[in-house]
């Protein structure tokens, strides 16, 4: 078994406990829930909208420190960036945490974010705790994807 | 209660030794360094029970009931053999009045999808309480969408007991059946199922008793207690999985119909008609899971050796332990138990998410259950996404627990803001 501080690396334990964009935007352009019926944790992520680029991005909600963190983290790589780059960044994030490769296809500055959510992909050694990392994502997604505010993903 | 005075009076009086009785249990040869505080969800397997099936299969497999021959002859006189000792285990006046299933889930399922639309009618009440498993929620749900009937939730009191007032409150003329744990799986809450039974019946209710944490540890006699129906499972009691017991009183089973057919189950068949066994075969359709009840039998030959007196005081010691030991924790709340608190420590652990707390202790080595232990309604009406479980078993001692709070410490400093 790997070593716990490899899947709680500091950054994440100092994100678990004091989540940045850890409130809720009030006239969202899209938002979604996303559910984890595993462990009951449930996640809502606000997203504005300026044309292609995500103005802003925050998220409410109750999960483990894993779960926090990664949207905290998610939260503040995605600011500025454009719904294609978020895409990107998922899809590459997706592979990581599940054990897949490192693709070198992200153009620079993607690469320098994905860097900032390294930390996480120790959850790939704890398959239980996948969903834990993704769960934010996930929801990230179905607010694109839907743009209806109050949608519920769950993860399985 | 000290821990001094608790050191004392432990190990518990008989000559229990959890320490000793681990040899019996291989799993533990083999993970040196588990602290196994999960049997809640299911229990470890003594030798008896892994080496006895085995040999079953070796030595006296064949079908049962049909063949001529004598080593089916043999397995079928295995197989009752274990309904039996099953009989004895709940003081059953009666072997037909055992049923063999796959789980308490299936016990529950078999009762509200037999006996539910032959007894029941739109408009009648199945009364259950907040404490529940959800395999003794949903099989109700389905049948109230199913044929109308209503389902009622007697609630708990502020420690976490059943509040009996508030039960008996919601009895009627209309409660048909009371549906209710033994000993809540999330809380180690003791019901006191004796008065529930005596107030259902002085409605004209059923009682069906979910025993899946009382039969490991509480003596039952289903006569004494006079309920119904009593539902138990087999990897909770040290024995195999993929094999339960309903017990009902052979008056109730033999009134119920049939709830899946195909062989074993039947008489004579024609295509123009049927005719069904008596029970208990009645309801056992096809070709059971032999070796699962043979396994089951032995694992009641375990515990009966044991003594489930002294089991009980043996865990009722450990759980005084515990509750000494963990209350000791800063940030750490106990769920109440009521009255009455039977193998079970479910706790909060303030700032720290049960999943992040349980990942800690599986890096202890010490097992344990995190989330909502299948009762989301309980962990709702107590505003909690979950808590972290340790159960006990036999096998566990002191040293146990306090590695547990050992590690519960270690978790608290990781993550405690």
């Amino acid at each position: 078994m790997m070593d716990l501080r490899e899947l709680y690396q500091e950054i994440i334990l100092d994100h678990g406990r004091h989540p940045r964009n850890f409130r809720v935007i009030e006239t969202p352009t899209h938002s979604a829930q996303g559910h984890n019926p595993l462990c009951g944790d449930r996640v809502t992520v606000y997203l504005t909208l300026e044309g292609d680029r995500i103005a802003d991005v925050s998220f409410q909600g109750r999960g483990c420190a894993i779960s926090t963190a990664a949207a905290s983290l998610m939260t503040e790589v995605l600011k500025g960036k454009t719904v294609a780059d978020a895409s990107a960044l998922f899809a590459q994030f997706h592979s990581r945490v599940t054990g897949g490769p490192a693709s070198d296809e992200l153009p620079e500055p993607l690469a320098e974010d994905m860097e900032r959510l390294e930390p996480l992909t120790g959850v790939k050694a704890y398959p239980a705790r996948v969903k834990c990392a993704t769960l934010s994502w996930h929801a990230l997604e179905a607010a694109l994807r839907g743009g209806d505010p109050g949608k519920t993903v769950k993860t399985e | 209660m000290t821990t001094a005075s608790l050191r004392s009076t432990y190990p518990a009086p008989g000559g229990f030794d959890p320490r000793r009785l681990r040899r019996d249990f291989p799993i533990f040869a083999n993970n040196p360094d588990l602290v196994f505080l999960d049997s809640a969800a299911s229990a470890q397997k003594p030798r008896s029970v892994i080496d006895g099936t085995a040999q079953y299969y070796r030595t006296d497999y064949a079908n049962v009931h049909r063949g001529v021959y004598r080593l089916s002859a043999r397995s079928t006189e295995l197989y009752e053999e274990a309904r039996d000792k099953v009989r004895r285990f709940l003081n059953a006046a009666d072997h037909r009045e055992i049923v063999f299933v796959r789980n308490t889930t299936e016990a529950i399922n078999l009762v509200a999808q037999s006996w539910g639309p032959a007894f029941l009618r739109e408009g009648d009440e199945v009364l259950i309480s907040e404490l529940e498993h959800h395999s003794n929620i949903v099989p109700w749900q389905l049948l109230r969408d199913r044929i109308g009937i209503r389902l009622v939730v007697a609630p708990i009191d502020a420690t976490g007991g059943l509040d009996l007032a508030a039960f008996e409150a919601r009895l009627s003329s209309r409660t048909r059946l009371v549906a209710m744990t033994h000993v809540a799986n999330a809380t180690g809450t003791l019901v006191p199922v004796e008065r529930i039974i005596r107030l259902a019946h002085l409605h004209g209710a059923k009682v069906l008793i979910d025993g899946s944490q009382a039969a490991p540890r509480l003596p039952v006699d289903v006569q004494a207690l006079g309920c119904d129906f009593y539902a138990f499972t087999g990897h909770k009691v040290y024995g195999p999985t993929g094999i339960g017991v309903l017990y009902g009183r052979f008056d109730v089973l033999s009134a119920m119909p049939p709830w899946q057919g195909g062989g074993e189950m039947i008489l004579h068949v024609s295509f123009e008609k049927t005719d069904y066994q008596e029970p208990p075969h009645r309801f056992e359709a096809g070709t059971p899971d032999i070796a699962g009840a043979i396994g089951l039998g032995l694992a009641l030959d375990f515990i009966e050796e044991l003594g489930r007196d002294n089991i009980l005081e043996h865990e009722e010691a450990l759980t005084g332990y515990g509750v000494d030991r963990l209350s000791r924790i800063p940030g750490l709340r106990l769920l109440g138990a009521g009255q009455r608190r039977l193998a079970i420590l479910s706790f909060d652990l303030e700032g720290v998410h049960p999943h992040d707390v349980a990942q800690v202790l599986d890096q202890h080595h010490v097992a344990v259950r995190a989330g909502h232990h299948c009762a989301q309604p309980l962990m709702e009406r107590l505003g909690l996404s979950g808590t972290t479980r340790a159960s006990l078993g036999v096998y566990n001692d002191e040293t146990d627990i306090d590695r547990l709070g050992a590690a519960i410490e270690a978790a608290r400093g990781m993550f405690a803001r």
